[in-house]
């Protein structure tokens, strides 16, 4: 998640500070225990990454030339090239003008509409797709597939550059207004800029789910190179096509990531010095109250209130009858015990790479931080097709058993564990743990006593997000689980691709309630770390 | 800012709850992949056995059911798609958890078969089904049958506008008019079956058609549910999603009419549902026995009176009665052992359409 970072470049100088205090930074590489465990996840984290490359390699290159350069595959580019060049834009313009109406302005009620256009983010894409095709059944191509990708994700630009916004400095502002600004021009030539590593990082967010998504498109018939890839799997399991058209997607994300960090800049957006900040003032809304609030309403009517009426319709439609399948229950407590075991995993493995980053800076942890958003940032199927070959044929032992499917998540979901952490670890001054020692604690004592507990909350909402993750993964679930096992996102997509939409109802409905909490977390959790 | 609630405390409840659960769900996630103790009178728990069920999986869940209900051996199912589980059980050759595989077509089956990896079927089975629902190797059997349509909206297309032959919709006529489900097994079946009746050259002329005459839907429902919509005119789909959907509300279904080609065209090719045992099975005999359960008496009778709408294939049992007798439908003689599943996802991919 992306807050967290601009919460630790906030922070960084004063520890900078004390760093070189202590002896300049990156001189230490760490304690050796925490490097060579660093250094397995990231090897373990490239597995998927190396899996393409050699399959890639081994077809040939005239294979790779049949496969990659054909009509088909321009087509599949189209779509997901248009798909993105279209909805990060329509998410960027959403969720920043949303998070100044209701951090910035005297919106009436913008306490609910704070939490209301955090809320879409607990209703699973697919389940979004769901409801949109109740309501509209002609809905799909590249129009569905922007609409159901903006309601469902622009809460992932909201959310940090709300963050953000309730904690920016309003001094600078007040140089800007002094020095004969207009509010508009202060909003434009002040604020925006200070947005740009939230707002940036919510757009890689978007991006990268919109080139993961397989159920939400799917459901509208909008083929992308992830559908497409499980298309090609569905009929040729481990293929050269299915592989050359995951290496094409690879790519693309390598150049999302490259193109996220240029973006970024090197600019510094850290508040330098110590001192007590006020808080940002709230521009009065004067005639524009009206249009503010009918957008507001208008955008939570589209997110929140098609998918939980469609859904609450085919429950009502669907009558008791669609709760008394024993599978129901079954799939709840799967769902709850995988994503509460990968939450659990994931933060665990994130841990010593969030504390060699922060705590020992430097261009190897910085690579080895770097293997963790590769492979996250390769949709479901690819990399459950890299584990599904890698078992069967290294350790059969642990093919399809429940250990292979939370490894998958944590390969997935690690990034979402290790920006939390680090924000969280960057937060917690190493002096206190030092301080534990010099009391006399072993270092490994005092490292749990203070660090650790200090990390916590920032740990839980890692854990939050990927847990989050879990509840709505369903292509690698359904490649790796362990026999028998019914997920609540597997359920739900096997009964409404029957079109059997009253049955599914009841496992969208326990998704959202799944999530709902965790949301509600998460969106406290960033407001907190961005120091409100 | 004064809240109601503490927020660090609230994360921090969050995360210790968080990891005491979570050991606890590891541990439980752990311990189902073990073989559950079986309950059942008869059986024990080295008689369960492991099926990859690419069947509708309310049909192969009937069959379980009773089938555990009568001999108290346990099944245990793993769900997916014809070729998805072909292939896979294929990548896991001699170590394959599988016992059973199910399928809704042909084309996986034979896959598996060349693989040399099905142990055959014994004479038991083989008197239960007869020989034209049997591939001529004998390695699997049929387990049950579906028939290839056109289902076409009524409001849309007279009787007369329908196509006389599947090879029809390759015209131009028919552009943007008619939709399937290309990335499903279901029509890969039909398509292997039109490649060994037409051969390759027409099959690809007809799938570089298709690639600029129909649109792609991902499943036969909801092919069908676009017909119904008016989104296209027709869909080649197989018969019993019809009947189901007219057997619970009709939603789906009421423009639409089913148009069977006849005529021993590839249209109206009938698919055969296939089981076979695994070679590398190490509960055979409970394996074995599950197969002569779903071919037999029992098993038909299942299909013949449940809402899956396929038709039996073994054992006298006739068809439901509101379903075109199966000897009516002047289906195109395929032996189901020579249907190629490669040949035509590679065709396929060629097409565009994969």
């Amino acid at each position: 998640m992306v807050f967290p970072q601009r919460t630790t470049a906030a922070r960084a100088p004063r520890t900078d500070g004390l760093r070189h205090a202590a002896g300049g930074r990156g001189t230490r590489s760490g304690p050796w225990p925490v490097v060579v465990l660093s250094v397995l996840i990231a090897a373990f984290s490239l597995l998927p990454l190396a899996y393409v490359v050699v399959m890639t390699g081994n077809a040939g290159w005239d294979t790779i030339e049949k496969l990659v350069f054909r009509p088909r595959v321009g087509e599949l580019l189209l779509n997901t090239v248009g798909l993105v060049v279209v909805t990060v834009p329509i998410c960027v313009v959403l969720g920043v003008a949303g998070a100044w109406l209701v951090e910035r302005t005297r919106l009436r009620g913008h306490r609910v509409w704070s939490v209301l256009l955090a809320a879409p983010l607990a209703i699973p894409a697919f389940v979004n797709s769901y409801a949109w095709v109740s309501e509209v059944p002609s809905l799909g191509g590249l129009f569905g597939g922007v609409l159901i990708s903006t309601l469902s994700y622009f809460p992932l630009v909201y959310i940090p550059v709300a963050a953000v916004l309730s904690r920016m400095d309003p001094a600078l502002e007040q140089s800007g207004s002094s020095l004969g600004l207009g509010p508009w021009k202060v909003f434009f030539r002040v604020v925006l800029p200070q947005l740009r590593l939230a707002t940036a990082g919510g757009a890689l967010l978007v991006s990268l789910h919109l080139l993961a998504e397989y159920g939400a498109f799917a459901m509208i018939q909008f083929d992308t190179f992830t559908t497409a890839i499980y298309d090609q799997f569905r009929s040729t399991f481990n293929g050269a096509a299915a592989n050359m058209l995951a290496s094409v997607l690879v790519l693309f994300c390598l150049l999302l990531l490259l193109g996220e960090s240029k973006t970024r800049g090197n600019a510094r957006y850290a508040r330098v010095g110590s001192g007590v900040q006020a808080n940002p003032p709230r521009l009065a809304m004067g005639w524009l109250e009206i249009p503010g609030q009918v957008g507001l309403a208008a955008l939570t009517a589209l997110a929140l209130g098609v998918p939980l009426f469609h859904v609450f319709r085919w429950l009502i439609l669907g009558g008791p009858a669609i709760w008394t399948g024993s599978d129901l229950a079954n799939a709840l407590l799967q769902t709850l015990g995988y994503g509460l075991a990968g939450a659990l995993a994931t933060t665990v493995l994130a841990f010593p790479l969030a504390f060699l980053v922060i705590r020992h800076p430097g261009p190897v942890t910085k690579l080895l931080e770097g293997a963790n958003y590769i492979s996250s940032s390769m949709p479901g199927i690819v990399v459950a097709l890299a584990l599904v070959t890698i078992t069967i044929h290294n350790v059969p032992a642990v093919y399809q058993t429940a250990v292979v499917l939370v490894a998958a998540y944590a390969l997935l979901f690690m990034p979402r564990a290790l920006v939390n952490l680090r924000a969280g670890l960057a937060q917690a001054p190493k002096e206190l743990d030092e301080a534990a020692q010099a009391l006399g604690k072993p270092p490994l004592v005092a490292f749990l006593r203070v660090t650790l507990r200090l990390t916590a909350p920032a740990a839980a909402g890692g854990a939050a997000l990927v847990f989050l993750g879990i509840v709505n993964e369903l292509t690698a679930t359904l490649l790796l689980a362990p026999n028998g096992t019914n997920t609540l996102a597997t359920e739900f997509w096997s009964l409404s691709s029957e079109i059997n939409y009253t049955g599914a109802a009841p496992y969208a409905l326990l998704m959202i309630v799944l999530s709902a909490p965790m949301t509600y977390l998460l969106f406290a959790q960033s407001k907190k770390a961005a120091g409100q | 800012m004064k809240t109601w609630f503490n927020k660090t405390a609230i994360s921090r409840t969050a995360l210790t709850a968080i990891a005491g659960v979570s050991v606890f769900a590891l541990a439980a996630c752990g311990g189902s992949t073990t073989p559950a103790a079986s309950e059942g009178a008869q059986g024990s728990a080295t008689d369960a056995i492991t099926v990859y069920n690419a069947q509708h999986q309310e049909l192969t869940q009937a069959w379980v059911d009773a089938f555990t209900k009568e001999t108290g051996i346990k099944v245990t199912l793993r769900n997916g798609d014809d070729s998805e589980l072909s292939n896979q059980i294929i990548a896991e050759g001699a170590k394959s958890p599988a016992d059973v595989f199910l399928t809704e077509n042909s084309p996986a089956m034979t896959q598996v078969e060349n693989a040399g990896l099905f142990t055959g079927i014994d004479a038991k089975i083989q008197s239960q089904v007869p020989a034209e629902y049997r591939p001529s190797t004998n390695k699997w059997t049929g387990i049950a049958a579906r028939s290839t349509v056109f289902a076409y909206n009524k409001t849309k297309l007279t009787e007369a506008q329908l196509p006389k032959s599947i090879m029809d919709l390759a015209d131009p006529a028919w552009k943007g008019k008619w939709a399937a489900s290309p990335s499903g097994a279901d029509f890969q079946a039909i398509v292997s079956a039109m490649l060994e009746i037409k051969g390759q050259d027409a099959t690809l002329a007809w799938l570089k058609a298709m690639k600029e005459n129909s649109k792609a839907y991902k499943g036969n429902s909801t092919a069908m549910k676009a017909v119904n919509a008016g989104e296209v005119d027709g869909a080649v789909i197989y018969h019993y999603y019809w009947f189901g959907d007219q057997a619970k509300t009709g939603e789906n279904s009421k423009n639409v009419a089913l148009h069977y080609f006849k005529n021993q065209d590839p249209g109206a090719f009938v698919s055969i549902s296939g089981g076979g045992v695994l070679a590398s099975s190490k509960h055979q005999a409970s394996a074995e026995k599950f197969l002569e359960f779903i071919t037999g008496k029992a098993g038909q009778t299942i299909l013949q009176t449940g809402t899956s709408f396929e038709y039996p294939v073994a054992s006298d049992v006739a068809a439901n009665a509101k379903l075109v007798p199966l000897k009516d439908l002047d289906a195109p003689k395929v032996d189901a052992a020579k249907l190629n599943s490669q040949k035509v996802t590679d065709l396929m991919t060629e097409a565009g359409l994969l």
